[in-house]
Formats: structure tokens, C-alpha cells, sequence
């Protein structure tokens, strides 16, 4: 980017401030010795255009091109700002209904689904496995009843939903298509996302089912189904959210999930013989964004990059579309503190920042007690409040990537990209994500640096207000903790009853064997799934067919 | 000076997939000079319970972030105290509001250790309040 005189000018501009600094340290020092990210990456004093030499202004570019660095659209938040999707659920879907409408009417442009763990691992509210569980942290979904309840008053041509929902993936999602053609809407019509990304739940949610290679075919059944008959879906969002609260450093956030969506990619084309263009486009991700502030954006940044690369050079997409990296943003769970909530205000504020200045597409924010217990109506309006004031007041979605060229934004997106591909060509040399997997390779990575991050906080080295600094001595709690009934288990209970009652069993039964069939064949479930669910047939019987073809996968507590 | 060193089973009781904690602990206990076990996520009470007594553990640290606490942390205590070992000392993590804690003391459970603990007071207390048994 720079001429031989600029840097030379650039570097005896450099001499001077060291011999500045020299004088200046020895006065007063610095306040610590070595500055490093939340993630640990070295930051120097400053940063200069010998920082970026290397940096052409193709690696960098226009919004609109590639790489994309700068974003997939050309005009970025001018002419729509990003999806505001608060991801709410509880208890039963008829209260998580009335939470939805709430949130429409305060101004949220999209939903976001929380299941319970019962619905999460496939298991009815009635199985042993789902006792005291159900309805607690998120909504309990049994069977298409309680999803017509959860979607009352929704039209799902005009919203897109967005289902936070991996293994019984297939299952939801065709209570989705079969709920839509039920309200007369084609499924060329509906829009939403499914998580449906199982890599990242063995390497860090640990929401599972099945081992990881039938796992991963039923993901393929997704993207097929849709790239044939529900173009406007988005048939996986796939992940680092969950591998960053698990405790990975940035890098590895960004490596672990590039490198799913490789896995992804492979398979979809190799299992169903799809080309990349066909269905890259429909392709999602989904980030954290957590409390360092720069590296963040940079870690966003180099996502787009990296992706739209990846597309381009591993996959030979030709399509511009299929090198878009569209991705959602939540902010940091894990960097809450149960202690003085209302801080948490001020950590969200921040991260959701470092979200849009990444160009995020569609974003959570985190509700001031969400640490502590499900967030309440009074504390998720502050955090939805949070992103309209950050879109309508502040002025930051005026220009496209505006740290764009920054010595110190670009310097840092090209370090962590460059610390990514590391991990990635490792993980390539292992021969794939499931190989690596298999080998409690990236499990292992995620918790040194966890274990690393909670050594450094329990020693001060790294600060979190309120937890080891500026601690409230006697400190109380003092907000209203929101509780789910243990009335809502008992309800759900006999609303199952009620279903399995007047169902016919002999189609479940039928159904349910065509489910079997179509895995035992390697067909596509999705056609079964959906007719299965229209006559009744509930989360876990589907899993558990799941379950006896592919085998159950156990956590083998890798720490 | 105990004979053998303190053996610990940490334990996700439920469907809770949030492990962050638990292997934290796990691995810091190891670090202290514990013997431990760690069952992944995903366990039954009646299975975490099964585990504590075959291994013979003096502690069962349970953790979850779920909600489910409530039903799950006295069920194993109960457990325990059914199959005669209630010698073996029951603790737990997590996000434990402060209102659940009087009923999860009275079920048995000796400590509860929520946000903000730091790993070093938590083997301190493990130190002061478990003598293994020989």
C-alpha cells in the first residue's frame, strides 16, 4: 500500500517516537510489562504502515467485492441495518409466544428460538432423562401442537425465525415447513436459519445425539432438502458462539468454525453430489463477540476473508454469493458477572459495538441478568434498546467498515488470520474436523485456554470488574430473578398425554418405520420427517429411531 | 496426614452440556494432588451416584448451569444416603440462585460455589473439610 519513500519516511518517523518513548519510560513505566488481547495475542505499543506493508489493497478491497473483508453488500447498513434477533424461550410455547409478540412490538426485526434441554438432546417432557429440566431453559416442544402454539399470530412469510436447535435439527425444522404449509405458506416463502451445526457441539456444547458421521448426514439432508424446495432458508448456522463461551481464545473460535464449514461443504458435495454454488450461499455463521474490543472486529473481518478464500481457492466457487460469509453475533455470555449485574449493561454496550463495526449481519445482545437466570421482560427491552440506539443515535452505521485501513485493525485481522490457517492446515493434516474430533484434538486446545483464562483471573493478571477487582465487599444481588414454575413440567406432561392420545398410533407407527428406512437407506428424511410430524409423531420417538440406527454418542469427558 | 489422596468425582447430572466449569475444576483439582474423575455430561443421578460409590470417592462435586439444580443435586444426595454412602461429601457449582441454596443444604448438599469462586478457595475448603478415607 505504501512507496519505498513513504515507509522510509514512515521508519525515521519511528526511530524518533522509540528515542521519545526511551525518555518517557524511564520517568514513568509502563503499567505492566506485556500487553495481550482477552485471547492472549501480543499487542505492541503501536502500530504503523511498516505494520501493514505487506497489506495490498486487494487483500482489503470494496464492500461488494472480494475478499469481502469490507462486507458481502455494497451499501453495508444503509439500506437495512442488521437483523435485531433477541433469542428468547421458556417454559411453555404458549409463554414463549407472548415473549415473542413483546419483543415484536419493542421494535425486534427477528425471532430466535431457546429450546429446553429435553427438546435440545431429543427427549419428550415425559422421558426420565427430562425431570426438572423441562421448560427451564428454553421452551419445551414435544410435538406440532405445541409448535402451532409457539408460532400463534407469527406470519412466517413476513418474519424469519432463527431455531437454536442442533441434533433433533431435522425434526424441528419440518415442524417449521409442515406448521407454514399449515397457515398456506409455500416453503419457497419462509426464511429463517436452523443451527443444525453438530461439529461444534462435540467440540464444545456437548448437545448430542448420534456420533459425529451419521451426525453430520442428517446436515446433509438439510442443505439438500432446502437447496431443492426451501430456497430462503438458511439450513446451518455454524457456530463459534458456543466454542468461545466453552472457553477457546479468539483464534480458535475463528479456526474451529471455518473449519466445520469445510467439513460441511465436503460432505454435501461428496454424500449428495450437490455443486458448491448450488447451496454455499445458503450458508451461515454465527459468532461471539466478546469483551476485547479490537480483537473482535478483527476476528470478523477475517472471517469474511477467510471464507470467501476458502470458497473461492479450496472449493472453486464461481458464484460471488457463495463466498459471502453471512453471519450472526451474540454477545459474550461468559464475560458477564453474576457480581454488580448492571455492569453487564456496559460489557453488551461494547461488544455490540465491536459486532457492528465487524459487520455483523444479525445480532443478540445480552440481558443484564442473563448471567443469573432467564432473562426478564425488563432487562431483555434494555439490551433490544441497546442495538436501536447503537443503529438510530450513534452514527456508526453511517459508513461501510469504517477501521477499515486503521495500521492497527488491519495488522491484527491479518494476525489472526494468519494464526488461523495454523490451525486449520493442523487440522487438515489430521485428515478433517471428525478425525480431529475423534482425537479430543480441538476439545483439548479449548480447555488449556480455559483453564489458562481462569488461572490469570484467579492471579489478576487479567481484570473482570466486580469479580477480582473492585469487588463489593457483602455484595447482594439485587434484581428479580426470573423462575420457571415447576408447574410448567406437570402441564407439558399432561398436554403430551392429551396428544398421544387422540393421535392415530398405527400412522405414527407407520411413519416412524418410513423415518427408519429412509436412514437405514441413506435417503433424505426430510419428506418422512415432515409427514411424521403432521400425524403427531413426537421429537423423541424420531430420535430415538435416530438413535437405534445410528448409535448414541457418549461424552467421553475429555478435560 | 491422611494415608491416600483426596479422591473426587466431578459430575454434570442431566442434560447440561455446559462443561466449561466442571473441567476447569477437574483439571485444577488435578493440579492440587487429587485424584479425579470426571463423568462428561449427560449423567443420570442414578448413574453419577453408581460412579461416586464404585470409585470409592471421598467428594462428588456436581455442576450445572441449566436450571435444573433444584431437582437434580438432592436426587443425588438422596441417592447416596439410600445406598449407605453418605460419608461421601456432596458439593456443587453453577448458577445456584441464592434462594435455592437453603433447600439444597438441607438435602445434604455441604457447599455450594457459584460465579466469581476462585479455584484456590475451593481446594482450600476441599483441604480443610475432607479427610479421605482410608
Amino acid at each position: 500500500m505504501y512507496t519505498k519513500e513513504s515507509l522510509a519516511k514512515a521508519s525515521q518517523a519511528r526511530t524518533n517516537w522509540e528515542a521519545a518513548v526511551e525518555k518517557t519510560v524511564a520517568k514513568h513505566s509502563d503499567q505492566k510489562e506485556q500487553w495481550t488481547t482477552v485471547s492472549d495475542l501480543p499487542i505492541k505499543r503501536i502500530y504503523g504502515p511498516e505494520d501493514i506493508q505487506n497489506t495490498q489493497f486487494e487483500d482489503i478491497s470494496y464492500p461488494g467485492q472480494f475478499p469481502f473483508l469490507r462486507g458481502n453488500q455494497p451499501t453495508g447498513y444503509r439500506g437495512k441495518y442488521w437483523t435485531f434477533r433477541m433469542f428468547s424461550g421458556m417454559g411453555t410455547a404458549v409463554e414463549t409466544n407472548k415473549r415473542w409478540h413483546y419483543l415484536l412490538a419493542t421494535g425486534q426485526t427477528g425471532l430466535s428460538t431457546a429450546f429446553d434441554f429435553p427438546t435440545l438432546m431429543g427427549y419428550d417432557s415425559d422421558s426420565s432423562k427430562a425431570r426438572g429440566e423441562v421448560g427451564k431453559c428454553g421452551v419445551a416442544i414435544d410435538t406440532i401442537e405445541d409448535f402451532q402454539d409457539l408460532i400463534q399470530g407469527i406470519p412466517l412469510d413476513k418474519i424469519s425465525t432463527s431455531m437454536t436447535i442442533n441434533p433433533p435439527a431435522t425434526i424441528l425444522w419440518a415442524m417449521y415447513c409442515a406448521a407454514a404449509q399449515q397457515q398456506g405458506v409455500p416453503l419457497t416463502k419462509i426464511s429463517g436459519t436452523i443451527q443444525n451445526d453438530i461439529l461444534k457441539e462435540f467440540i464444545a456444547q456437548k448437545t448430542l445425539m448420534c456420533p459425529p458421521e451419521p451426525s453430520v448426514k442428517l446436515i446433509s439432508d438439510t442443505i439438500e432438502f432446502g437447496t431443492k424446495y426451501v430456497p430462503k432458508w438458511n439450513t446451518i448456522s455454524i457456530s463459534g458462539y458456543h466454542i468461545r463461551e466453552a472457553g477457546a481464545t479468539a483464534v480458535q473460535e475463528l479456526a474451529f468454525t471455518l473449519r466445520d464449514g469445510i467439513e460441511y461443504v465436503e460432505d454435501a458435495i461428496q454424500r449428495k453430489g450437490l455443486q458448491v454454488d448450488e447451496f454455499a450461499s445458503r450458508l451461515s455463521f454465527f459468532f461471539n463477540s466478546h469483551i476485547d474490543f479490537f480483537e473482535e472486529i478483527a476476528k470478523m473481518r477475517a472471517a469474511r476473508r477467510m471464507w470467501a478464500k476458502i470458497m473461492k481457492e479450496r472449493f472453486g466457487a464461481k458464484d460471488p454469493r457463495s463466498c459471502w460469509m453471512r453471519f450472526h453475533t451474540q454477545t459474550a455470555g461468559c464475560s458477564l458477572t453474576a457480581q454488580q449485574p448492571y455492569n453487564n449493561v456496559i460489557r453488551t454496550v461494547t461488544e455490540a459495538l465491536a459486532a457492528v463495526l465487524g459487520g455483523t449481519q444479525s445480532l443478540h445482545t445480552n440481558s443484564l441478568d442473563e448471567v443469573l437466570c432467564l432473562p426478564s421482560e425488563h432487562a431483555v427491552q434494555i439490551a433490544l434498546r441497546t442495538q436501536q440506539i447503537l443503529a438510530e443515535e450513534t452514527g456508526v452505521a453511517n459508513t461501510i467498515d469504517p477501521l477499515a485501513g486503521s495500521y492497527f485493525v488491519e495488522s491484527l485481522t491479518n494476525q489472526m488470520e494468519e494464526k488461523a490457517w495454523e490451525y486449520i492446515h493442523k487440522i487438515d493434516e489430521m485428515g478433517g474436523m471428525i478425525k480431529a474430533i475423534e482425537k479430543g484434538y480441538p476439545q483439548l486446545e479449548i480447555s488449556d485456554a480455559a483453564y489458562r483464562f481462569q488461572q490469570q483471573i484467579d492471579a489478576k493478571e487479567k481484570v473482570m470488574v466486580g469479580v477480582n477487582k473492585y469487588v463489593e465487599e457483602d455484595e447482594k444481588v439485587d434484581i428479580p430473578l426470573v423462575t420457571i414454575d415447576e408447574s410448567v413440567e406437570a402441564e407439558q406432561l399432561k398436554r403430551l398425554a392429551a396428544v398421544k392420545r387422540k393421535r392415530d398410533g398405527r400412522t405414527v407407527a407407520a411413519c416412524l418405520k418410513d423415518i427408519a428406512n429412509a436412514c437405514k437407506n441413506g435417503d433424505n428424511v426430510m419428506p418422512y420427517c415432515i409427514e411424521a410430524v403432521k400425524n403427531y409423531a413426537t421429537v423423541q420417538e424420531i430420535c430415538d429411531v435416530y438413535r437405534e440406527v445410528y448409535g448414541e454418542y457418549r461424552d467421553p469427558g475429555i478435560f | 496426614m491422611p494415608n491416600r489422596t483426596i479422591r473426587i468425582l466431578i459430575a454434570k447430572p442431566g442434560l447440561d452440556g455446559h462443561d466449561r466449569g466442571a473441567k476447569v475444576l477437574a483439571r485444577c483439582f488435578r493440579d492440587a494432588g487429587f485424584e479425579v474423575i470426571y463423568t462428561g455430561c449427560h449423567q443420570s443421578p442414578e448413574q453419577v451416584a453408581a460412579v461416586a460409590i464404585q470409585e470409592d470417592v471421598d467428594v462428588v462435586g456436581l455442576s450445572c448451569l441449566s436450571g435444573a439444580h433444584k431437582f437434580l443435586f438432592p436426587e443425588v444426595a438422596k441417592l447416596l444416603k439410600e445406598q449407605g454412602a453418605e460419608d461421601i461429601i456432596v458439593i456443587g457449582g453453577g448458577i445456584i440462585p441464592e434462594q435455592d441454596m437453603p433447600a439444597l443444604y438441607e438435602a445434604g448438599l455441604k457447599a455450594i460455589f457459584t460465579p466469581g469462586t476462585t479455584l484456590e478457595s475451593i481446594v482450600e475448603w476441599i483441604n480443610t473439610h475432607v479427610t479421605p478415607q482410608v
